[in-house]
């Protein structure tokens, strides 16, 4: 294991070197003549507006957060699947419940149009929340 | 561990280094020269026989042009970005069992640079380091059309990374191992033993999922040229452009590489017992895993001038509404099957 997971390093080395090589040739014989225009970011041909490190729509987050929670549940597949054959029924059941867990959530998400760009109106919960709506995005 | 073996281990990680990028290389040509036969164009033919040397007159070209750092942009980072997409890119290909084994100078020696023994996790990893990269360089450049490209393109990468694990942990339920050497294995003998005919929805999740990780068309939304000019690396030039188009064509060839391994046999040759025809059954399993390999490669190009590009609220309900639910579907079913052929 040591001697596949040690050549899996020479890889990595390898593969720096690979990439340092061309940087390095193309330092040693590329122009460079810079100035001030040559330096601004491309907008267009136009003098480029502010700076392009501002917020950015909350939906990328929403998108961020429910991969997490499903990455972790691969997480969790990969050794059960390992060890499937042996284990058998009582594996199925416990996933099962595990899966149907993360589905209801998956399905929650989805009605509340989460996973949809678009946003649609969507009532948020009953009761305390029942006033409050989403703004219509569309 | 003896000088021997390590020069043989230098020398497997050189091969298959350098066949990447080789590969790299005939891709860069055979996209061009391909796209122009579909639309009825000529392509590149100027650069020596056919415009084969094409390529290389490019590659020239990128080393000798200016390389340009915006003022704004933050720097470290903005030389960094390319250099940790590619080289993750580069090294996924070490775990691929690309034929059967040989025997050289009196010792069996497996063609697979590392047969780590998680395997299917290392190239999952490693592809979900890639994401990193296109995020850091959307980021760094102070660009809005970088940043656009860049984030559209990060949770487009997360999305189907879901799709295709799960549709991983479906092939792992029938062989039981991270190893991709036992996939392998697992699907040797007659053709009916390939995963593809036992999984075929896997198959079509994983294919699917493949083309919007590659950032290819019908999901390249994250350079979409008509809005967003070149997505994530609009500020990048020269050789760190270049290197931006190394990754994304090694990450193809390792998809290509990596279908074949968990669908279609990997090295398999169908009906043929590799291993009791020597060196020669060691030529006809890489021959064998090459024509498969090349196969998708075209098909990479074939699907780019079919498919339309997805709007991006098509793209999220296709990988959250469709591919995830079929994806979990398919893992029930798998393990229902295993389970009642167990007891029965």
């Amino acid at each position: 294991m040591y001697r596949d997971f040690g050549t899996v390093l020479v890889a990595v080395i390898l593969g720096i070197v690979m990439v340092a090589i061309p940087l390095l040739i193309q330092k040693l014989i590329a122009p460079s003549k810079k100035s001030k225009d040559k330096l601004q970011t491309y907008e267009c041909g136009e003098e480029a507006e502010g700076s392009a490190w501002l917020q950015f729509n909350i939906r990328f987050y929403v998108i961020a957060l429910i991969f997490l929670i499903f990455d972790v549940e691969i997480v969790f597949l990969f050794p059960w699947a390992v060890v499937f054959k042996e284990l058998g029924l009582l594996a199925l059941i416990e996933m099962g419940i595990f899966l149907i867990i993360l589905i209801a959530g998956l399905a929650y998400v989805w009605v509340k149009a989460d996973l949809d760009w678009v946003k649609r109106n969507v009532r948020y919960g009953t009761g305390r929340y029942q006033d409050v709506r989403m703004e219509k995005t569309t | 561990m003896d000088l021997l073996g390590f020069i043989i281990i230098l020398v497997k990680v050189l091969v298959v280094f350098a066949a990447t990028m080789l590969t790299v290389l005939v891709m860069i040509y055979l996209e061009r020269r391909v796209s122009a036969f579909m639309q009825g164009r000529l392509g590149p033919n100027r650069v020596g026989p056919q415009g084969l040397l094409q390529p290389i007159a490019d590659g020239i070209k990128f080393m000798m042009k200016e390389d340009i750092v915006p003022a704004g942009a933050d720097k470290p980072i903005f030389i960094l970005a390319p250099a940790i997409l590619l080289i993750p890119a580069l090294m996924t290909f070490a775990v691929i069992p690309f034929g059967s084994d040989i025997t050289l100078f009196g010792r069996q020696i497996p063609l697979q640079v590392a047969d780590v023994n998680v395997g299917i996790l290392y190239v999952l990893a490693l592809t979900s380091i890639g994401v990193y990269g296109i995020v850091l360089a959307g980021w760094s450049s102070n660009s809005k059309y970088s940043l656009l490209g860049g984030l559209r393109s990060s949770a487009q990468l997360i999305s189907y990374e879901l799709a295709m694990g799960l549709a991983v942990v479906s092939i792992i339920l029938l062989s039981g191992s991270l190893k991709l050497n036992d996939i392998v294995a697992d699907q040797q003998g007659y053709l009916f033993s390939w995963n593809v005919f036992k999984q075929p929805l896997a198959f079509i999740i994983f294919l699917v999922a493949v083309y919007a990780e590659t950032n290819r068309l019908p999901f390249d939304l994250s350079e979409a040229e008509q809005e967003l000019v070149g997505g994530y690396h609009t500020e990048y030039s020269s050789i760190k452009f270049a290197m931006f188009f190394m990754a994304e064509y090694a990450n193809m060839i390792t998809a290509a590489a990596l279908t074949v391994t968990l669908f279609f046999g990997g090295w398999d040759f169908p009906l043929v017992d590799e291993s009791s025809l020597g060196i020669l059954g060691t030529v006809l399993s890489v021959c064998s895993f090459i024509l498969k390999m090349g196969f998708f490669l075209f098909l990479f190009i074939w699907v780019r001038w079919t498919f339309p590009r997805f709007r991006y609220d098509q793209l999220m309900k296709l990988g959250w509404k469709v591919m995830l639910p079929l994806a979990l579907f398919n893992i029930f079913i798998t393990a229902g099957y295993l389970t009642v052929r167990a007891l029965v």
